[in-house]
């Protein structure tokens, strides 16, 4: 799988690098600035991009907006933004193209790399990974209260699952239930906020986040 | 204010002036005799503050003075606002600000020392002695020309019982009011219209003419303009440099006992990994998962402090999107409408958005609000935050310490906060700062 990186502190990078070479991917571009990370982006088409959010010449939210240029010109190119903050307007501005293959993460979920490499393949794949950090705040925000008030908490926590980009399986897993009991769960949290049933991982995480933004 | 409105919408057309000056003004002959007969309390404060200065080596004035001049400031108070209200001269307070006294005599001495050494006390005391004459003129004459018009026109109806009573005066000094009624004595009728007529015509420019002389006297003068100026600045400076001070300190705090304490922590542990790597590799792995563990949360209290200090989306994308991104957290229903094309400097930036912060914080767990808007506008060099939500008000500034704390930042650059809260709500808050926008905004998103 080849890989673009974007990372100005070279501590960081060559540590991106290493992790992810060590998983056996293939790091074609490792660059710094925003413009850079524009052209390499174009330029290389990555199977998957790990971005960081502040970046140079301006040091604000240049890589966000590399990706979301990029993304532009290749629609549904997988980007993973990771960042040392997280912002729900971001993951909104992320996942407006409704076009997958998005990940916006904390950086120290790369501690976890089995979980990072995870969710990196998921993006990859053009599935969702978004931060739990996000999700809360997504999920406790004042619009959407009416909506989520009509389900029950277990269902929120596997909507909020859902919304990170977890398969059922995974769910399953992570809730110490039968793929059953979350296949009811999901198909319940459907019915509730009127959302069509759709097996597509991806799409569904979509769909959700359009419920919420709407 | 309504006649400040009406005179500023007439102002707009063409001629609006002759025309004013033609009308009849039925109000302000009376007002007039208002500001006339605030001039006799002032003489009287006069006379009071003079002698009290003459007895102050005798004890009495220390103690008569401070009263005598309180009096004085607030006939002079009221005639400023009048002369706002009904001459459009809006007239500043010139007072120095009033500083602590000691407590007994020495509390006195001081008082009438920071009386005597602020020159608009003397200002105040040349106005009441002037005024009855130099004001009195102004304000009286409009009343008085109608007086006198009337009499003209009564003055045939008069002119018998007058006489007969021995009455012998001139009218206008053309008519001589004596003696038997003559055909002449008609002659007062036109006459007494006609001052009526100016007495109702001129009473505006004369009020006019009284604002200016009232502000000449009792507008502070550019050196007080400037003490007061310097005033303000010195006490906001103080509360400037404290509160920086206090902030640093607690993120001093902050960071020694949470992030500095961890990263010790860790230190100690990834240490015990190290001699346990051997002999254990189990319990190794088990701290180095502890060491992961506890980075996290260093990080995490590291992400909460940075956005105490400056929030990066501020940073990232200026004041309006940072608001937008507070809205989004929030657990209430925010919507913001935002028209402000630039950005505003940085410090203004960051006091802004704390403020609204704050803002939302209280209306979130006070106020019982289900919706908040949050309006950000930029105009003629003035950033205005309106928050308001549907809660049930009666926010009471004196009592939170996150308004003064708001007001205190706002200071800084000029700003103020403006609350309204009546029970049973809405409240409303609006924040202004005068600043100048720097380059347009960049295209976002």
């Amino acid at each position: 799988m080849r890989v673009v990186i974007a990372e100005d502190l070279v501590l960081l990078r060559e540590g991106f690098v290493a992790i992810l070479e060590a998983a056996g991917l293939e790091v074609v571009a490792a660059v710094s600035t925003g413009p850079d990370l524009l052209e390499a982006l174009l330029t290389q088409r990555p199977d998957v991009a790990v971005v960081d959010v502040r970046l140079p010449p301006t040091f604000t939210d240049e890589g966000l907006r590399a990706a979301i240029a990029a993304r532009k010109e290749i629609p549904g190119l997988p980007v993973l933004v990771l960042s040392q903050y997280v912002e729900q307007l971001y993951a909104r501005e992320l996942l407006a193209d409704n076009s997958g293959g998005v990940g916006y993460l904390l950086k120290d979920r790369v501690f976890d790399v089995a979980q990072f490499m995870d969710a990196l393949h998921r993006v990859a794949g053009g599935g969702t990974a978004l931060d739990p950090d996000v999700i809360s705040k997504l999920l406790s925000g004042g619009r959407q209260s009416s909506a989520l008030a009509r389900l029950t908490p277990r269902e929120r926590e596997v909507l909020a699952l859902m919304a990170e980009g977890r398969s059922n399986a995974a769910i399953a897993q992570r809730l110490v239930v039968s793929g059953r009991a979350v296949s009811k769960h999901t198909a319940s949290i459907f019915a509730r906020l009127d959302l069509p049933e759709d097996d597509d991982d991806n799409r569904r995480v979509l769909a959700v986040l359009a419920y919420l933004n709407g | 204010m309504v006649d400040q409105t009406s005179t500023v919408r007439r102002a707009g057309f063409p001629g609006a002036l002759s025309g004013r000056r033609l009308r009849l003004d039925f109000k302000a002959p009376l007002r007039g005799l208002r500001l006339f007969a605030l001039k006799i309390p002032a003489l009287v404060l006069f006379a009071l503050s003079l002698a009290s200065i003459g007895y102050l080596l005798l004890g009495v004035g220390v103690l008569l003075l401070p009263a005598a001049t309180a009096g004085l400031r607030r006939v002079a108070d009221a005639a400023r606002r009048l002369n706002g209200r009904w001459a459009g001269v809006e007239i500043a307070r010139p007072y120095a600000p009033r500083p602590e006294f000691s407590a007994g005599p020495v509390g006195w001495v001081e008082r009438v020392r920071w009386i005597l050494t602020d020159r608009a006390t003397w200002r105040d005391l040349a106005w009441a002695v002037t005024d009855p004459v130099v004001g009195g003129v102004a304000a009286l004459l409009p009343a008085a020309l109608i007086a006198y018009g009337i009499e003209g026109v009564l003055l045939p109806f008069l002119w018998h019982p007058l006489t007969s009573a021995g009455y012998e005066d001139w009218y206008a000094l053309v008519i001589h009011v004596h003696g038997s009624f003559g055909i002449g004595a008609l002659f007062a009728v036109p006459i007494g219209l006609a001052s009526i007529a100016l007495g109702l015509t001129t009473g505006p420019a004369l009020l006019q003419l009284h604002g200016r002389w009232t502000a000449a006297l009792l507008a502070p003068s550019a050196e007080a303009i400037l003490g007061q100026r310097v005033e303000q600045l010195a006490a906001t400076r103080t509360e400037v440099v404290d509160s920086q001070a206090a902030e640093l300190r607690r993120i001093e705090r902050d960071l020694h006992d949470g992030a500095q304490a961890r990263l010790v922590a860790m230190g100690m542990r990834i240490g015990a990994a190290e001699q346990l790597l051997s002999s254990d590799p189990e319990a190794a792995r088990r701290l180095l998962a502890e060491v992961k563990d506890s980075s996290s949360k260093a990080l995490s209290e590291l992400r909460n402090l940075v956005r105490g200090i400056h929030p990066p989306v501020l940073c990232d994308r200026g004041l309006s999107e940072a608001v937008r991104a507070l809205a989004l957290d929030s657990p209430l229903i925010v919507e913001v409408v935002s028209d402000v094309p630039g950005r505003v400097s940085l410090p203004v930036e960051s006091a802004a958005y704390f403020a609204v912060s704050e803002l939302l914080t209280n209306a979130t767990r006070h106020s019982g609000a289900a919706r908040v808007w949050i309006d950000l506008a930029h105009s003629d060099n003035l950033l205005r935050i309106s928050v308001s939500d549907d809660g049930h008000g009666g926010v009471d500034p004196d009592k939170g310490s996150g308004l003064r704390g708001i007001e205190r930042r706002l200071a800084a650059f000029d700003g103020i906060l403006t609350l309204s809260s009546p029970e049973s709500g809405p409240t409303m808050a609006i924040l202004e700062i005068p600043c100048v926008l720097s380059s347009p905004k960049t295209s976002s998103s």
